[in-house]
């Protein structure tokens, strides 16, 4: 199956990556620039076409006609849709989706969509922002994801020194938390793996736990973490992230405090949020984030564009004590090192809609029994993948105690109706339940039926 | 550098060379040639045991492998797999001293088919056809062939690029399709076909099947390694002419054809190289039939004759059905030039390849422009394409080490001193790939008298020469052998 990626810049390229890691699919990737191809042919096993993906020739070059999805992502919404439009001219049968991140546009989304005939809109700003927007409601988890429909999380703990989880067995964490939860995988000294019952928990450990949405404030009560909603948030950078993100938080009321190094983009920022506190001067100089308030605030988000800045403006939040720190990175990815500074959590724009385009790759590539949901997690070691059993489905109706499933994929939740169970032994899937499984990262699970031994 | 993943690449590599001396093998217990036979099989057993060895050790390799590691592989792997690919030739005593059977091998796998022997007709059919089968797997290379095979796994996939790029010629190379496994199938799936199509030509013209397999072999790596003395000569003119076509036909870039069969004919004839490649072609039989029509009967032998010679030179096969040395200067010198030209990029055969010739070209003509007016600015086009000017830049960079490595080589080689032209032609045929060169190294000649250390830098020559100078010039740079850049 032939994918076309336009543009590599940093959402670009992470597709590429991601994609190229299930070695199923022929990549051919175009950017204007000779030199970024050539450093990603070096890295992967994809074609380049230089120039421009807009342009009728170029996307005949990079094989359009055989391509099943292009995926367009350079830096211009323009471009993107124009390269869209182009390609379906010349392919009718081709998926095209595209990266609209321009706030102007964000209300007509899906309109265009329908308009231009594009399969599928990505926003990754807008992705980081309403990802931290629910990290803000549960100040004590580092991650989370929604599965069926949000009715199922996993959520991200680090054991602290005199967490009560510390020299706790798995089987005996259901009578400390006092719900059924599930602990899908661990992350120790970087190594991630599917726990079994008898394993015995440590501090420093990160632990992914599966918890059905309505108990997650039991747990975060009965393990002592818990903290207020955030109602005072200070952002630092006044990027399209920023905005998404204020605009999110003012209409639910919360007051955000915006500090923005450049006059001209504050003077926008301003216009554009009325009801946001906008400041302008460098969050770098201690002083101006004393005077801002920094000690009252219930979290700080580093949104700025440089990495440096957010992983030191974060260090900052820490010694203020702040309840809450957000970082967002775009570039280091080193989880060893991320794990080692005192940064709360971390977030990667251009990571998080990447899991929604593999999915939709996948779908496409095995028509029946696809994902419905795909996250990445423990460091992006292990994927949780939700998938809905139909009558292709093998081992209905047979208790999973009866089933060989492969080692390392764990069955997190079984969804059915309006209820969602943590299985044990004698659980069984039936035809229109939603199954939630982690898989550690060595095969890729493209369909339920993978995961049978 | 990443020691151990080049030591197992090495290992896949002389396993597919213990392997396909199987059929050399065969072919010994079939002609009952037993004394031959054991040299095989002797071969066989230290080939595959040295990658056996080499397996176990590498076993925990890191798969992190990158540019660097890629080129000096490609180098290193070429030279393994010449020591271990002269063993029959040493073992079976057909090429009694070691340092001849290495440059017999050399010679092969570089698909050069410059020779020590004077005599071939009374070599065993086993060592006849290994001899023929290191032209024929050489002509594509046989990182090629692992590429095809073998899936190369790890995250840093993009690194097999440097092992297409390292060992295939040209300036410029590109992938076929985006998966570099489909690419290196296609290559030499599209090197099969042609190569069969040769010998059933070859059988059409009444030639035994182990004389047209193993001419077929020669012709489609651009070797030249003969079955007869006389290379071609005593073959009828159809077989001539059959080799004439298909020398010329794996002198073209093997992506044209994949444009065939992707049904854009229209695109292989607007290739500016194709052009030039024919443009040469004709132009030099038209001149040296000229030059040489006096000397035959007929016109018709007079440019078969010339449009052999051209072929077999211009695509640095190597093949000869006339002695070139009789003829007139001028033809000689057209040869002597058409040595350093060689085939297109992309192609099996050696040389400076006509790509970066035309580059050449028109790089040289717009810096004479620009002499005249300085203030113009003007991109340099092959095909409507802009050719970028740091290419331009490497090429002539390869340009100058290429001819810097000719001149080097040929002042080692004059302390021998047969003659200064069979010096030079000598390394020249062996830069190129092309086999015979002039006077004492012409068709009707060979290599055997040079002394040992010319043979040396001769072997040296026809591997940097095939694998593009870099791979081979790399292994002398001190960062190649530091665990750390």
């Amino acid at each position: 199956m032939r994918i076309i990626i336009a543009g590599t810049g940093m959402v670009g390229s992470t597709f590429a990556e991601q994609l190229s890691l299930e070695k199923k699919y022929d990549l051919v990737l175009i950017d204007n620039d000779g030199e970024v191809l050539e450093e990603v042919i070096d890295r992967l096993d994809v074609m380049a076409v230089k120039g421009n993906s807009a342009s009728v020739e170029v996307l005949k070059q990079a094989g359009v006609n055989q391509a099943k999805i292009l995926i367009a992502a350079t830096d211009s919404d323009e471009v993107n849709l124009l390269c869209c439009m182009t390609a379906h001219a010349l392919n009718p049968s081709l998926h095209t989706i595209a990266r609209i991140r321009n706030p102007e546009y964000a209300d007509q989304v899906y309109s265009m969509r329908e308009i231009f005939g594009i399969s599928m809109l990505f926003n990754p700003e807008k992705q980081a922002a309403e990802e931290i927007e629910r990290l803000l409601r549960y100040p004590a988890l580092l991650k989370r994801d929604s599965f069926v429909n949000g009715k199922l999380e996993i959520v991200e703990l680090k054991v602290v020194k005199g967490s009560p989880l510390c020299s706790v067995s798995l089987s005996h964490l259901n009578m400390i938390v006092k719900c059924r939860v599930l602990v899908c995988a661990i992350v120790r000294d970087g190594a991630c793996f599917v726990p079994g019952g008898n394993f015995v928990i440590k501090e420093g450990d990160k632990l992914f736990v599966t918890a059905p949405a309505n108990t997650l404030s039991v747990l975060i009560r009965n393990l002592g973490i818990s903290k207020h909603r955030s109602r005072r948030v200070t952002i630092v950078g006044g990027s399209t992230v920023a905005y998404y993100l204020a605009d999110l938080l003012t209409k639910d009321n919360v007051e955000v405090q915006i500090i923005e190094r450049d006059e001209e983009r504050a003077a926008e920022m301003a216009e554009l949020l009325p009801k946001a506190v906008v400041l302008c001067g460098d969050a770098l100089e201690r002083s101006l984030l004393e005077r801002a308030g920094i000690k009252d605030a219930d979290a700080l988000i580093s949104l700025t564009k440089e990495d440096e800045v957010n992983m030191v403006l974060s260090l900052y939040g820490n010694s203020f004590s702040v309840p809450q720190i957000i970082t967002k990175l775009d570039r280091v990815e080193d989880h060893k090192i991320i794990d080692s500074i005192p940064m709360g959590t971390v977030v990667y724009p251009r990571k998080l809609c990447s899991s929604n385009i593999v999915r939709y790759v996948r779908a496409l590539y095995n028509q029946t029994g696809a994902a419905t949901a795909i996250h990445t997690i423990a460091d992006d070691q292990a994927e949780a993948i939700e998938f809905v059993v139909d009558s292709t489905t093998q081992n209905r109706g047979i208790p999973l105690k009866n089933i060989k499933i492969k080692e390392n994929v764990l069955i997190c939740a079984i969804g059915r109706g309006a209820r969602i169970e943590i299985p044990n032994g004698d659980s069984s899937f039936e035809e229109g339940d939603t199954v939630v499984i982690v898989s550690v990262r060595d095969e890729v699970i493209m369909s339920l039926n993978d995961i049978f031994h | 550098m990443n020691y151990k993943m080049m030591g197992r690449f090495n290992a896949l590599i002389l396993a597919i060379e213990g392997v396909f001396m199987l059929p050399a093998l065969i072919i010994c217990l079939v002609g009952r040639e037993y004394s031959v036979a054991m040299a095989f099989v002797y071969s066989m057993l230290i080939t595959l045991g040295i990658s056996l060895v080499l397996f176990l050790l590498t076993r925990k390799a890191k798969k992190d492998f990158f540019a660097s590691e890629g080129l000096v592989c490609v180098g290193l792997s070429w030279i393994v797999m010449s020591l271990t690919g002269c063993l029959p030739f040493f073992l079976s005593g057909q090429i009694p001293s070691f340092v001849d059977a290495l440059f017999e091998t050399v010679s092969g796998f570089t698909t050069t088919g410059a020779s020590i022997l004077s005599e071939v007709e009374h070599l065993s059919k086993g060592i006849l056809y290994w001899r023929s089968f290191t032209n024929w797997l050489g002509g594509m290379g046989v990182l090629v062939f692992l590429l095809a095979i073998v899936p190369v796994g790890g995250k840093n996939e993009g690194f097999t690029m440097h092992l297409l790029r390292a060992e295939s010629p040209g300036p410029s190379v590109g992938k076929l399709v985006p998966k570099m496994r489909k690419t290196a199938s296609i290559l030499y799936l599209t090197y099969i076909v042609l190569t069969v199509g040769d010998i059933l030509f070859l059988l059409f013209g009444g030639m035994s099947v182990f004389d047209a397999v193993c001419t077929a072999m020669s012709t489609a790596g651009t070797g030249g390694f003969g079955v007869r003395n006389d290379s071609i000569a005593s073959f009828s003119p159809y077989i001539q002419w059959v080799c004439t076509v298909f020398m010329l036909l794996f002198g073209v870039n093997f992506s044209l054809y994949y444009l065939i069969l992707l049904g854009q004919v229209k695109a292989v004839f607007k290739s500016e190289e194709l052009r030039l490649y024919l443009g040469i072609v004709i132009g030099s039989v038209a001149m040296i039939t000229l030059n040489i029509s006096h000397a035959f009967q007929s016109v018709g032998e007079a440019i078969r004759q010339a449009g052999f010679q051209v072929a077999s030179i211009l695509t640095t096969t190597g093949f000869s059905t006339v002695d070139y040395e009789t003829w007139p200067t001028f033809s000689r010198s057209i040869l002597f030039v058409l040595m350093l030209i060689g085939g297109c990029a992309g192609s099996t055969s050696g040389g400076l390849k006509i790509m970066r010739v035309l580059m050449l070209i028109k790089a040289t003509g717009r810096n004479i422009g620009q002499i005249l007016h300085p203030n113009k600015v003007r991109k340099i086009r092959i095909d409507g394409q802009v050719v970028d000017e740091k290419t331009l830049v490497n090429t002539s960079f390869y340009f100058f080490a290429y001819m810097a490595l000719i001149f080097i080589s040929f002042l080692i080689l004059s302390l021998d001193t047969p003659s200064l032209l069979s010096d030079l032609s000598a390394v020249v045929a062996c830069v190129n790939n092309i086999g015979p060169g002039l006077e004492m190294v012409g068709p009707t000649g060979n290599y055997g008298s040079y002394s040992i250390l010319s043979k040396l830098v001769l072997i040296f020559d026809m591997l940097a020469g095939r694998l593009e100078l870099f791979p081979m010039l790399v292994l002398f740079s001190k960062s190649a052998w530091v665990r750390r850049a």
